[in-house]
């Protein structure tokens, strides 16, 4: 029942009167109003934004937000309101949904925000009026084409450390960018294609003539020439189908593609000829076959991304070509027939039969005007001028429906294409912004150790120790920590360009507290042996979880948590570089806790020993220091920091 | 193709990118005429001096279907006349006008609007009885002082009035009587409004059979038709009846 019919129920329930009389039986006890409360205006805030209406309007659909009783946990007590915390503009198309009973979509919402708030409100989008619920379904399958792109590309990245050589081997013959080796093949192919059809072009060009007869084609006068770099072509299609046959996942469905089809068609004349004799009869044949070579031009749709739209467009107009051609028969057919009964008359006539005139009429529609056939009669003549003119109506009508949807699937293609561009920058921009996170919490996390040390030595350095962290953020770092304490194990950050940014300084306040800490992260950093161990898989697994995506150069060394010992030797290389290179580094960092991040202090730093973070340094040296120094372990510390030493142990690990 | 002209071919493709009327959902009266007036504008032959009249119909036709539009009398007149409280009569109007903006309904619109609620049946022709006991003074709409004034003295009249009410109902040619006949088409429609599936199945000689039992009750002198006075009288000695009227109390 529609909503603004609901309040015509009073009326249906009063008209009932006409039954009461003729009922033979009582009638049921009517459902009593117990809340009869009046009706009453409702205040909605949405974000500010005020909106009023009855408690009935709302109440017209019952198994929603706002009909029910959900809405009770929104009530504001102080200005006896219901506050949402949502968008306004959205809002009052659910608002109006209530009050009319059709849901309407307006046109520059984004789709996924407008989906977001009517499954935050309770309304299935498919009550969505007829008036927009074609928009709707557009967008909506534009947003899910775009998504599942993504995902299959994502897929794609994900999966191929999985794939076997036969895969591997399509994917290069599909995406020729994915591999130099695929890339080389692709350039060959193309290259051999091109000399196959400039040599079937060339061959027939008259080449001069041999002294005793006539002028030749060069086909026969270089004959052996041809006949062998024919021969290398065939050869390397040849090849080319082979390896592309055995390398199809479905070798039914390959066979049947339209490019096999053309490979095939274009290497058998060849084959077809080397088989058949010189018999007479057959060579007719032959030449015929020949002609067929001139499909391997079609093999260039490989190559180029146009004419494979372009096939494709063809295919999806295939309803107005067809269009095209049947009014052009028709009006073929008439004229021809006008025009022959119109030139019946004129002595030596061109127009001889129907079919005959059908050659002037399809010259004269398509204002091609060859001049071979003419009327000559003035009846001829009239007819021969409404057919020309008619002739470009008739074709100008379907093209534009061809070359719009030539132009759409052109475009749609290039979006396609721009967004994977942009697909890698968007990628880095999650790396970074979550590498930034984890870096806030880890700088937030030796800032908390800082800071007791600071207290506890009563010194006032708030403006370096302190980072001013939001309360979320720091209860964000809070649980982060809960959780390594639970596990035992604890985050770390690989990226280069973020770990430079790491703190320096002050160093000379720690305490006893921070060199227990480093000691025990030295011992358990030297318990880990340089080869890989069973138990650092795990942690990795930790640690890649936590931060995905992480490029295979882990030729750094984490800012986290570096022992005093190893860093010794690199203190030096340390020192110089990064004291100097710490301002600027930092205002290249797009987030705001890294530029504070400087100020944190680093813990693990022996004060006259190390200064800062290390990072920039690359593997090599970092891995010497690792094997020489190793003191036996004083005690198995507390696994609390390992530290991202394991990754180098691990050296090029997941992480 | 109609073979009548060029004007003839314009409207078909009107119905073929299916232009239809707004308002009324029919194809277009008045926007064929005015078509066929510009095409007639293209035609040299024709001058100005023969489209005048046209446009004049034109826009008269036009103005008459914008400006219907009803609005009742003001809200304290209405509470004289009628038995409901000022807050119930801004409620029934907000209703109305919602789903009726220009103020009168019509049969389309009351059979519609009736209809919404019996999904299953055919309440078309009962609603057309109730159209024309509301429409009192029998010109072809129901405005809401209509409206308010049948609603009032069934949710709020005395129990003879709503008796009264239902008579008027009944009488389908207001002569002062019902008919057999009469009481078997409100019988018919009243069984129409439950459609066909129903258990047990609707039998053909159903309602004949009920119109009989209710002129055995309530034609006292046995004439074959039922007045004003008997019917009053038999449905005051009937308990169901009585108690059935008292259900229109609480409806709004």
């Amino acid at each position: 029942m529609a909503a603004g019919v609901a309040a015509w129920l009073p009326f249906a329930r009063a008209a009932a009167i006409g039954w009461m009389p003729v009922a033979n039986c009582p009638m049921p006890l009517a459902p009593a109003d117990k809340s009869k409360r009046q009706d009453e205006l409702i205040v909605l805030n949405v974000s500010g934004r005020r909106f009023e209406t009855w408690r009935t309007t709302l109440e017209r659909y019952p198994d929603t937000l706002l009909g029910s009783t959900e809405k009770e946990f929104f009530f504001n007590e102080d200005t006896k309101e219901y506050f949402f915390d949502r968008d306004p503009e959205v809002f009052r198309c659910v608002l109006n949904f209530y009050r009319t009973g059709k849901l309407h979509y307006p046109r520059y919402e984004c789709i996924s925000a407008y989906d977001d708030e009517l499954a935050f409100y309770g309304i299935l989008p498919e009550i969505i009026g007829d008036c927009c619920y074609e928009e709707y379904k557009d967008r909506k399958r534009e947003n899910a084409e775009r998504l599942q792109d993504d995902l299959d590309s994502e897929n794609n990245q994900e999966s191929m450390p999985s794939l076997s050589f036969r895969q591997t081997m399509w994917r290069a013959f599909e995406n020729p960018h994915t591999s130099t080796m695929a890339l080389v093949f692709y350039y060959v192919t193309g290259f051999f294609i091109a000399v196959s059809v400039i040599t079937n072009v060339v061959e027939t060009v008259p080449c001069g003539t041999v002294p005793g007869s006539k002028e030749l084609p060069c086909g026969e006068r270089y004959s052996v020439a041809f006949f062998c770099l024919d021969t290398a072509c065939v050869m390397i299609f040849t090849v080319e189908y082979l390896l592309r046959l055995f390398a199809a996942p479905s070798r039914y469905r390959f066979i049947r593609s339209v490019m096999s089809i053309i490979d095939v068609v274009a290497i058998m004349p060849y084959y077809i000829g080397l088989v058949m004799t010189n018999n007479e009869d057959v060579s007719g044949a032959f030449v015929t076959l020949r002609v067929f070579r001139v499909f391997r031009i079609f093999k260039f749709s490989r190559h180029s991304q146009g004419l494979r739209i372009l096939g494709y467009t063809l295919k999806s107009c295939a309803s107005e070509l067809g269009f095209l051609l049947f009014s052009l028969t028709m009006a073929i057919i008439i004229f021809a027939t006008v025009m022959f009964y119109a030139e019946k008359g004129s002595s030596a006539s061109k127009f001889t039969s129907i079919p005959a005139s059908f050659w002037y009429t399809i010259v004269t529609m398509t204002t091609l005007g060859y001049g071979d056939m003419v009327p000559k009669t003035i009846a001829g003549k009239i007819f021969g001028s409404i057919c020309s003119l008619s002739g470009v109506l008739v074709i100008a009508l379907p093209v534009p429906v061809i070359v719009s949807n030539f132009s759409r699937i052109y475009h749609q293609n290039q979006r396609a294409d721009k967004r994977r561009a942009q697909k890698k920058a968007r990628l880095a921009r999650i790396r970074v912004a979550k590498t930034g996170s984890s870096n806030a919490y880890l700088h937030s996390k030796r800032n908390g150790l800082l800071n007791e040390a600071l207290e506890l030595m009563g010194t006032p350095e708030e403006e370096h120790a302190g980072k001013t962290t939001s309360l979320i953020e720091s209860q964000h770092h809070h649980l982060l920590h809960c959780l390594e304490k639970t596990t035992g194990l604890s985050y770390l950050v690989d990226d280069p360009l973020l770990s430079v940014r790491t703190s320096t300084i002050k160093n000379h306040e720690f305490i006893d507290e921070q060199m227990y800490e480093q000691n025990c992260m030295e011992s358990s950093m030297q318990n880990y042996p340089s080869t890989r161990s069973p138990s650092l898989s795990s942690h990795q697994g930790l640690t890649t979880t936590c931060c995905s995506r992480r490029s295979k150069k882990t030729t750094h060394l984490p800012n986290s948590n570096l022992p005093a010992t190893r860093l010794r030797s690199m203190q030096e290389l340390s020192t110089i570089h990064i004291q100097g290179s710490e301002q600027p580094s930092l205002t290249t960092s797009r987030s705001s806790l890294n530029l504070k991040a400087d100020d944190g202090l680093r813990p693990n730093c022996k004060t006259s020993q190390i200064t800062t973070a290390i990072i920039s340094i690359p593997t090599p040296p970092a891995l010497t220091p690792e094997g020489e120094s190793r003191p036996p372990p004083t005690s198995p510390g507390p696994n609390t920091n390992i530290p991202a030493i394991a990754s180098n142990v691990v050296k090029v690990s997941a992480l | 193709m109609r073979g009548q002209g060029r004007k003839e071919s314009l409207s078909d493709s009107r119905d073929l990118d299916g232009s239809y009327d707004q308002l009324t959902g029919h194809p277009p009266g008045p926007a064929k005429k005015a078509l066929k007036q510009r095409f007639l504008q293209l035609l040299p032959c024709c001058g100005p001096q023969a489209l005048p009249s046209v446009s004049e119909s034109n826009v008269e036709d036009e103005f008459e279907l914008a400006t219907v539009c009803h609005r009742p009398e003001g809200l304290e007149q209405l509470q004289e006349q009628t038995k409901f409280t000022r807050k119930e009569l801004q409620v029934l109007y907000r209703g109305f006008k919602n789903e009726c903006p220009s103020g009168i309904v019509n049969e389309e619109n009351f059979k519609q609007i009736y209809s919404q609620f019996f999904p299953q049946g055919d309440s078309s022709t009962y609603a057309t009885f109730l159209f024309n006991a509301f429409d009192t003074n029998h010109d072809g709409s129901v405005d809401f002082e209509d409206f308010v004034a049948g609603l009032s003295v069934i949710l709020r009249g005395s129990i003879d009035d709503r008796l009264n009410w239902a008579f008027n109902l009944y009488d389908l040619n207001k002569d002062g009587c019902i008919t057999k006949e009469e009481m078997l088409d409100i019988m018919k429609s009243i069984y129409d409004m439950m459609g066909k599936y129903t258990y047990p199945a609707l039998r053909e000689e159903a309602p004949r059979e009920h119109v009989e039992s209710f002129f055995q009750k309530m034609d006292r002198n046995k004439d074959g038709v039922v007045t004003i006075e008997e019917f009053i009288e038999s449905c005051q000695k009937d308990e169901n009846i009585m108690r059935s009227m008292q259900l229109f109390d609480n409806v709004i």
